[in-house]
């Protein structure tokens, strides 16, 4: 279940486990998304798909495990974003946010402005720049949202379902974008649905239902086989479900049935014997956030 | 002619030295609250200034009961009070499931229900109204002082935050992602409406601070499209309530505050019915569409 691990990743999952209240969506996730790479997020609804790009964004705090993500910028496009269209804002604010790191809250975006247009261009958004962001179509406001993430010139980009109501023309162009920044040797995971797109353009794809179900080269993945297997794992939300007892480094087996008090302590002392146990495995990377038991937010799982 | 009009409006205030005090103080509390008051409305915040303005009474009471009619302690304790709530309010908020509305009508409830009780503890019902309609035409320097510096403070921090403020109001998740400027310039904005109703407070009342925050900026957007348009078309409205209320007030005998709120009530309407952006006059014609 592993992806390469050893190898020098731009993000590093150890154990990993993020829910909502309790309940996990990402289950005890391995592996590590290698620098460069452009990894397809494949899996049936609710799988986990979001969560994990929000957990690796810092959206959501880890019920177990950790992630390790290399210093510096990373860039996400939610697939619900916060954006109000409401507000009086203009095309080229909007894709401006993007040179945030760059400018910070006080330097003059007016000499960026050639910069902007660019970008804006890039998406085939030229003459758009003076429109109010409420006045676009939901695939024009993709296509914006895309110049914002040329101009934040991240080194790992997490897309949540980019192409989602979108035409097939622009579904095209944004592919050819994704394709460039690969090229420049950036880091990309993109939450899809689509397999005849995942096949003919990324490279690597890691199944999700939940539970890690395969990760490795795209062809070596998307078998039938495997897609099976995702489909079959529940999806379902079982108010009752037990405690996770699932064996990690260091513990004994699964408590017997009947102490779940006993189980439940056992489990939340874990979470600190694994970081003792894994903080001289990583020392270089920042890790995002601790444990968060009963410090989640209550968010349904999308 | 001219002077038919411009007599009863500009005499009050060459005549006397109270209405030019009250006028100057409006018209500082015209350039700092408006703005508020856009971000307010663009962020679907409107009400809750209204309940912060509440929210400030128990401290400005508690002031009163310590120090009596005095300036320094009302607007401390005021301050205090306001801050206190929006900073709980915004801690409940982060920490837990609870929207901020609710969280904030929570303690807004609370800390209004403990400053009715303290009002009621000592002091006449007198004393209530003056604390509820404020002493606009009795200004004294501080007072005047206070505002101007509300003022100044209110602008350089607009200035100062301006982009991080409208990113966060845009699009909040993004400037988590990329700065952790968000929660910081959320409490400094909360903070900046404390103030100002506050500086209302002064001279309006609490219960009609809030009248020169939102309702010039609620009359702007039948004016102006977006931010660069919005701040300063509010800050007009704000200013022309105020010249307006001042002299209806001194010429019909009104209580000062009502008048000025009831002002800029009429601009309002006024705008809704003949304002370019939305005007209900607009709607009845319809002119022909474009081309493309």
């Amino acid at each position: 279940m592993t992806g390469r691990a050893g190898e020098a990743g731009a993000v590093a999952f150890e154990g990993l486990t993020l829910g909502y209240d309790r309940h996990p969506a990402v289950h005890h996730l391995d592996g590590t998304i290698p620098r460069g790479d452009l990894l397809a997020l494949v899996g049936p609804n609710g799988a986990g798909k979001s969560t994990l790009l929000k957990g690796i964004v810092g959206e959501i705090g880890c019920l177990d495990g950790r992630i390790e993500r290399d210093r510096g910028a990373i860039a996400y496009l939610p697939q619900a974003d916060e954006i109000d269209r409401s507000f009086p804002l203009s095309v080229l604010d909007l894709a401006s946010m993007g040179l945030w790191r760059r400018l910070g809250p006080w330097a003059s975006l007016k000499r960026q402005r050639e910069t902007v247009l660019a970008a804006l261009a890039a998406v085939g958004l030229t003459g758009f720049e003076d429109r109010a962001i409420g006045t676009l179509s939901g695939g024009q406001f993709q296509r914006a949202l895309f110049a914002r993430l040329i101009l934040q010139d991240a080194a790992v980009l997490l897309l949540d379902e980019p192409f989602t109501g979108v035409d097939a023309r622009t579904t095209d162009d944004l592919v050819r974008l994704i394709r460039g920044w690969h090229g420049q040797g950036r880091t990309i995971v993109a939450a899809l649905h689509d397999l005849s797109q995942v096949r003919a353009h990324f490279p690597t794809t890691l199944l999700l239902a939940r539970e890690p179900v395969a990760w490795g080269p795209t062809a070596a993945v998307l078998t039938p086989l495997n897609l099976a297997r995702a489909t079959r794992l529940s999806e379902a939300w079982d108010e009752n479900a037990a405690i996770c007892a699932r064996d990690h480094a260091g513990h004994g087996p699964a408590h017997p049935q009947g102490g779940h008090e006993h189980v439940h302590d056992e489990h939340a002392h874990h979470g600190h014997a694994h970081h003792d146990h894994a903080d001289h495995l990583h020392p270089a990377g920042p890790e995002i956030r601790e444990h968060g038991h009963g410090r989640h937010r209550h968010r349904s799982a999308s | 002619m001219i002077d038919l009009v411009t007599a009863p409006v500009l005499g009050p205030f060459v005549e006397f030295g109270f209405m030019r005090r009250a006028l100057a103080g409006c018209l500082a509390l015209s350039v700092s609250a408006p703005p508020i008051g856009v971000f307010l409305m663009l962020r679907r915040m409107s009400l809750m200034s209204e309940a912060m303005s509440h929210a400030i009474l128990p401290g400005a009471a508690a002031g009163f009961l310590v120090a009596g009619l005095s300036l320094p302690a009302m607007t401390l304790g005021g301050l205090a009070a306001g801050l206190a709530v929006a900073l709980l309010a915004g801690l409940v908020t982060r920490s837990t499931m609870l929207k901020e509305d609710a969280s904030l009508a929570a303690f807004y409830l609370i800390s209004l229900a403990a400053g009715v009780l303290l009002v009621s503890l000592r002091g006449s019902q007198i004393d209530l109204l003056h604390i509820l309609f404020g002493t606009v035409l009795a200004l004294d320097d501080p007072a005047l002082l206070l505002l101007g510096g509300i003022a100044t403070v209110t602008l350089l921090a607009l200035a100062v935050l301006y982009r991080p403020l409208v990113m966060e109001c845009v699009d909040p998740l993004f400037l988590r992602t990329v700065s952790r400027a968000g929660g910081p310039v959320h409490l400094a904005f909360l903070g900046l409406v404390v103030m100002n109703l506050v500086g209302g407070f002064q001279a309006l009342g609490t219960l009609l601070a809030v009248g020169l925050m939102l309702l010039p900026a609620i009359t702007a957007r039948f004016w102006a499209s977006d931010l660069t348009g919005l701040i300063p078309v509010s800050m007009l409205v704000a200013v022309l309530a105020s010249v307006i209320g001042l002299s209806l007030s001194y010429n019909a005998d009104l209580p000062t505050g009502p008048a000025i709120v009831l002002a800029a009530g009429g601009l309002y309407l006024a705008s809704m019915l003949v304002g370019p952006r939305g005007g209900l006059v607009y709607r009845l014609v319809r002119p022909r569409h474009l081309e493309a």
